[in-house]
């Protein structure tokens, strides 16, 4: 591949190896990040998730689910020139915490936290 | 070539902060889920997303097995200059793909 992708992020199973693989510090909760995610899912195939922060110098923002086989769901590089508020669609086999981490520049590490119940997996069987 | 939706403004006011979302047509196979025959299918997912705007690398995410197939992507970006909007997705098994949009700003 022409990109280098994090192979340690990508193996990672659990939220301190993923946030470390991108070399943020153990996080601490913080109320300036925040992450949108349904209380229920009933269709674990499909979870809108939405993350965002209020804290400056912001470098990444990921997504975890703690208990999927691989943790994170996704990255986020942040810049300048856009808000640091971004949405997708995620995939949950069963019901867990999903975290938002935000990482700064200066390798700090923020997370919230939010249990989903997913009554349908999404990881097929 | 997979099929893409985007939305994103055509013109917007300078220092404007508008609101851009794309959804590409992907599987997203974990490479976690057995097929049909009792085998595991192989992985096959988008992997990053970049987008540029005026050449210049504004956003970009990493994207993993636990994304949903179909990734849907969700982000707000400064106006600041009339320029072009290019949309980036590379995957496994050699996907690439770029989409543009113009913005104008007044």
């Amino acid at each position: 591949f022409a990109f280098a992708f994090n192979k340690t992020a990508f193996d990672a199973k659990s939220i301190a190896d993923a946030v470390k693989a991108y070399g943020g510090a153990a996080p601490a909760e913080s109320k300036d990040v925040t992450l949108t995610a349904p209380d229920i899912a009933e269709n674990g195939a499909v979870v809108p998730m939405a993350v965002a922060s209020s804290l400056p110098n912001l470098k990444h923002l990921l997504v975890l689910v703690e208990k999927n086989p691989s943790a994170l769901v996704a990255k986020f590089d942040v810049s300048d020139a856009v808000e640091p508020n971004f949405s997708t669609r995620a995939k949950m086999g069963q019901t867990s915490d999903v975290y938002a981490v935000a990482i700064t520049k200066d390798n700090k590490a923020f997370f919230a936290k939010k249990e989903v119940k997913v009554t349908l997996g999404g990881c097929g069987g | 070539m997979a099929r893409t939706l985007i939305q994103a403004p055509a013109s917007a006011r300078r220092g404007e902060i508008v609101e851009v979302r794309v959804t590409i047509a992907h599987p997203m196979e974990t490479g976690y889920r057995p097929g049909a025959d009792g085998r595991v299918l192989p992985r096959d997912i988008l992997r990053r997303f970049t987008c540029r705007y005026g050449g210049e690398v504004v956003f970009a995410a990493e994207l993993h097995p636990a994304i949903a197939a179909n990734p849907y992507l969700a982000f707000h970006v400064r106006a600041e200059a009339s320029g072009t909007l290019e949309f980036e997705w590379v995957g496994d098994n050699g996907f690439a793909q770029v989409e543009q949009r113009a913005l104008q700003v007044a």
